[in-house]
């Protein structure tokens, strides 16, 4: 890659699309989260089926030295079923709301999948060989008379094709009373941290009978409710270090180390309002949707529905970056209100050397922003655009009275299109943006 | 071994060999518990060529199979023609200890520490130390970890060379980039050290500690304060201040609560490790600093070792040290806000008495006794009464009865059954240290109330509690102040409590004694066979055949035979099926 590299220099071209191409989308093929591998060698996404689909970057081929490998299925599995809580009746969905990748252990590799309520373990691991020969039946299964075992024959391992194996190993359950919204992985390697709307739980990666609460927002009475967690993360390399989001846009940083239970936050990052833009609607466009640390661990990025802010965690009383994501939406909000797309919980994520972040918004539109250069940048996922390195053209949205050509005008966005969720691989200039039911992978043209 | 035409004896092991393969888990681990079987049949030459290379390659199974294989392999060395050819067991072990489940890594870290002590000086140096360095340098923090258990059984076989590479090895994964391998390595210092030459253990141990103990993981810095203890111990005493006393007072006062929490934990060990005089000079700061610090985990902890840590301080100067010192830390933990820290503290508090005497005791600590057996949290109460016996030969118990007998009427009635449940298996003990006359007056109502508790598990605590009061007290004193009770209750409107009756005979008769049973127990006994209720009925039938041991044979003969008989023909298919069962355990029929 290069470094440095951001959206001023680098050209995106089309590289793949991943789903089914025909209008009529099923509600169990929409994608829910999107999650490169520590190497970028994997790509995982989950959906509301409960299925998670793994992607694997083929290695680069000597025949197309200007392509890098394509991204081609290595694993699908059911990570989570449809339940139903008899006690409490409650349907408990299916829906993957976060994967996590666990750094490399050995040459399996290991995710966490979540939906509402349980948290699960997943190895993924590659078989290539078989044992063969029995004592007592035919390579076809047939059984063999036993008085004519003249010898023992212990089994050899032969080679055969690969197989890729998804296997759960550890189920972490009835812990969250409320919808799992967030979990993280701890740079300690062996805890991880899974919050629901109200509480924080704090995990051992190979213990499932019990966790440890260290957040707990819970009013005693219900009543008296005016946040809910919205999001939390670790610190990437300091292992005492999370933070979490709240409804009303705050973020409260805590460290583990103070004290075994983490009420008391040791900063709380918030941006004063600007009282010439308060409304009825200041209240929900302020939630933040996301949180996420840069890799340097120096900055944390929050979305909130209208704009991405960057804040360094030496300052708290106001983030060192804002972008407006989709400024333009402000004067529709109220008709957002009532689609409820105001509600939408839109991710963000940083490139590999925090000098770009992106986000999505609607019309299958997303945005990046290069910090450096203080420039950002339109695209969109369509199939319009779905020839093979084909390069992305930056859109404009058009805000005046006047449409210029190639403008797109704000009355004419499609609002049931929206990107959520988007992954950028952490080495490599390659994106992974999911629109409703279709994975579209976007990389820089080689030259 | 195989041979002879269809050969019977093969079936067995051709199954069990199938089996390693099974798609059922329970068979295939089945298979692998008698991997001996399979390795005797085959005999040593093709268990090593052809069952270890299998075995090698089997490690996709379920971390079951894989744990059983890892423990079998500790246990090979015979079955591969014994310890000239004990190195074949490595490549199975060595890949087990790459596998992601700890528990499956330790366990065949276990093993090949098990067999290097099977291998011969040279073997080990041709086979077994290879393995351990291809383990250190492999790729992934698996291996890495594993090697870390590896070192101190090899270290002190091998030549001087090899030893120094062992040495630059350990160092490597102290400073390793995952933490998980700077745990391993930390959680293995202690024990490396053991087996380093001191002049090494200067060099090199100490600094690996120093930089462990300030890791930037707190996971990593907790496991150097364990390590702290066995390094302490090897050392000469005068070096100890220049060499270990800078981190562990670094670590007594660590930013991160949970490495303080690992202090206040090992405090006797390191306690012990250091040495009376440091412990006066440097400790007993540090231990004031725990019991007030402001993680309540921590209080916790340090309030634990109260007792210990006082116990161990040195004589000379112990008493002047804890009154001034550490009592008035003690104090203020008394009233601590939190509920665990009073708890932990109320478990060992009593312990003081016999170090300070009766004089200190009375003066100071009764009053925190008092304070702690009236604590709004029962199992502080809990905790102070079920250690009376320490104060109990300092001071006698009179002492404290006045403020006793509230906490425990308390207890008694406490809304929570549990709580009711502890406080009846302490009143034995209690019995015991009061006295018959104090526990007549006083608590003899207690327990026949919980007689009639609507809660089954208090009311079957309470009846074995009766027993074991009977035991303490004598048979003289259960026929006058028990058995009428308890007899009484046979005329109970209430099923339950006229079952009662029968449970406490059940569990008294022995106690008791031929006379008080014959005469008193039995007539009630057989008067409820008639009844109404069935279960009362069957639990006649099962008291009869309880208590029958107890009776003469002419009681039994005479009054026992005719109800059972009676019983055996009840309209009720489980009182006849009791009847019938006691008739033919003391042979009626």
């Amino acid at each position: 890659m290069r470094p440095g590299g951001g959206s001023s220099d680098v050209q995106w071209c089309f590289s793949q699309v991943k789903g089914a191409m025909d209008d009529d989308v099923a509600e169990a093929d929409i994608i829910s989260t999107v999650e490169f591998n520590q190497s970028g060698e994997l790509l995982a996404t989950g959906d509301k089926g409960g299925r998670v689909v793994i992607f694997q970057q083929e290695p680069e081929s000597k025949n197309q030295p200007l392509r890098r490998g394509e991204y081609n299925v290595y694993s699908t599995f059911q990570s989570h079923e449809p339940e139903f809580d008899y006690l409490k009746s409650l349907e408990i969905e299916e829906k993957i709301n976060k994967i996590r990748w666990l750094p490399q252990k050995n040459a399996a590799h290991f995710l966490l999948s979540t939906n509402d309520k349980t948290i699960k373990l997943w190895k993924i691991s590659e078989r290539d060989k078989r044992p063969e020969g029995y004592n007592l039946k035919e390579e076809d299964g047939r059984y063999k008379d036993p008085n004519t075992i003249t010898a023992l024959r212990v089994p050899v391992l032969t080679p055969m094709d690969l197989m890729v194996e998804a296997s759960p190993r550890r189920v972490f359950a009835n812990a969250h009373t409320y919808h799992i919204n967030s979990i993280s992985i701890n740079s300690d390697c062996e805890t991880y941290l899974s919050a629901d709307d109200l509480r924080i739980n704090l995990w051992h990666q190979e213990i499932t009978d019990r966790s440890f609460n260290i957040v707990d927002i819970k009013p005693a009475n219900m009543e008296d409710l005016t946040e809910v967690i919205t999001a939390a993360e670790f610190h990437p390399n300091q292992c005492n270090t999370f933070v979490y989001s709240s409804s009303k846009g705050t973020i409260r940083m805590c460290d583990m180390r103070a004290s075994a239970l983490c009420d008391k936050h040791t900063k709380l990052f918030e941006e004063p309002e600007d009282p010439n833009n308060r409304s009825f609607f200041s209240e929900i466009i302020s939630s933040i949707s996301d949180v996420k640390f840069s890799n340097n661990g120096r900055y944390m990025m929050t979305r909130d529905y209208l704009s991405i802010k960057i804040w360094d965690l030496c300052m708290e009383t106001r983030p060192v970056e804002t972008y407006q994501v989709h400024e333009y939406l402000r004067s529709k909000l109220c008709s957002l209100y009532e689609n409820d797309c105001i509600f939408d919980k839109f991710e963000c994520c940083w490139n590999g050397n925090d000098s770009v972040v992106m986000t999505g918004s609607y019309n299958n539109f997303f945005r990046m922003f290069d910090r450096g250069y203080q420039q950002d940048v339109t695209y969109e996922a369509s199939r319009e655009n779905s020839r093979p390195r084909s390069i992305l053209k930056p859109r404009k949205i058009s805000t005046g009275g006047k449409r210029k050509k190639d403008e797109i005008s704000v009355d004419s966005l499609d609002f049931s299109k929206k990107i959520i969720h988007t992954a950028w691989h952490p080495l490599d200039n390659i994106i992974a943006v999911a629109t409703t039911n279709n994975l579209y992978i976007f990389q820089d043209k080689l030259n | 071994m195989a041979g002879a035409d269809g050969d019977d004896s093969l079936y067995p092991i051709a199954v069990l060999i199938d089996e390693l393969r099974n798609e059922d888990v329970q068979l295939r681990l089945n298979s692998i518990k008698k991997l001996s079987t399979i390795a005797l049949a085959l005999g040593v030459e093709r268990t090593r060529t052809e069952l270890l290379p299998f075995l090698t390659d089997t490690i996709y199974d379920e971390d079951e199979v894989l744990l059983a294989l890892a423990e079998q392999l500790g246990n090979f060395t015979m079955l591969v023609g014994g310890p000239e050819y004990v190195h074949c067991l490595l490549p199975p072990l060595e890949s087990l200890a790459t596998v992601e489940e700890t528990v499956v890594r330790d366990k065949a870290v276990e093993s090949l520490r098990k067999i290097s002590q099977e291998h011969s000086p040279v073997d080990l140096e041709v086979h077994f130390e290879p393995l351990v360095k291809r383990l250190a340098s492999g790729d992934w923090f698996t291996s890495r970890t594993s090697a870390c258990g590896l070192f101190s059984v090899c270290y002190p076989r091998v030549s001087s060379t090899v030893k120094a590479e062992i040495r630059q090895h350990f160092r490597t994964l102290c400073s390793d980039d995952t933490p998980m391998v700077r745990r391993a390595a930390a959680s293995k210092l202690g024990e490396f050290a053991k087996v380093l030459e001191p002049e090494y253990v200067k060099s090199d141990i100490i600094s690996l500690f120093t930089a462990l103990a300030s890791d930037e993981q707190d996971s990593v810095r907790l496991l150097a304060v364990e390590a702290c203890v066995s390094i302490a111990t090897l050392l000469p005493q005068e070096d100890l201040e220049t060499l270990v006393m800078p981190t562990l007072r670094q670590a007594a006062e660590d930013k991160s609560w949970r490495v303080r929490y690992m202090v206040a934990d090992k405090f006797s060990e390191l306690q012990k490790a250091v040495g009376s005089e440091i412990t006066k000079n440097d400790l007993v700061p540090a231990f004031q600093n725990l019991l007030k610090d402001c993680e309540a985990e921590v209080r916790a902890a340090a309030a634990n070792k109260v007792k210990e840590f006082c116990e161990n301080l040195p004589e000379d100067n112990r008493e002047q040290i804890i009154m001034t010192h550490i009592l008035p830390c003690v104090k203020e933990l008394v009233s601590d806000t939190n509920q665990h820290v009073k708890s932990a503290l109320a478990s060992v508090i009593m312990g003081l008495s016999t170090i300070l005497g009766k004089d200190n005791t009375i003066e100071h600590l009764l009053p925190l006794f008092l304070a702690q057996l009236k604590d709004e949290c029962p199992e502080v109460r809990l905790n102070i009464i079920s250690n009376l016996d320490c104060v109990n030969e300092v001071i006698g118990i009179r002492q404290l009865s006045q403020s006793l007998l509230p906490a425990i009427v308390e207890l008694a009635e406490d809304a929570k059954w549990r709580v009711r449940l502890a406080i009846i298996e302490y009143m034995p003990l209690l019995a015991g240290q009061l006295g018959v006359e104090f526990f007549d007056e006083k608590l003899n109502t207690l327990c026949m109330a919980w007689l009639i508790d609507h809660v089954y598990a208090i009311r079957e605590a309470a009846t074995c509690n009766l027993m074991k009061l009977v035991e303490k007290f004598g048979a003289e004193w259960a026929q006058n102040t028990i058995v009428p009770k308890v007899l009484g209750m046979a005329n109970d409107p209430n099923y339950l409590h006229r079952m009662t009756t029968l449970f406490c005979i059940n569990a008294l008769s022995e106690a008791c004694g031929q006379e008080i049973t014959t005469k008193q127990m039995l007539p009630v006994v057989l008067k409820m066979s008639n009844d109404q209720v069935a279960n009362v009925r069957f639990n006649v039938a099962k008291s009869l055949q309880k208590i029958g041991p107890v009776l003469d044979s002419n009681a039994l003969q005479t009054e026992v035979k005719p109800v059972l008989e009676k019983l055996a023909t009840d309209s009720d298919m489980d009182v006849k099926y009791f009847a019938q069962e006691a008739i033919s355990v003391l042979a009626l029929a």
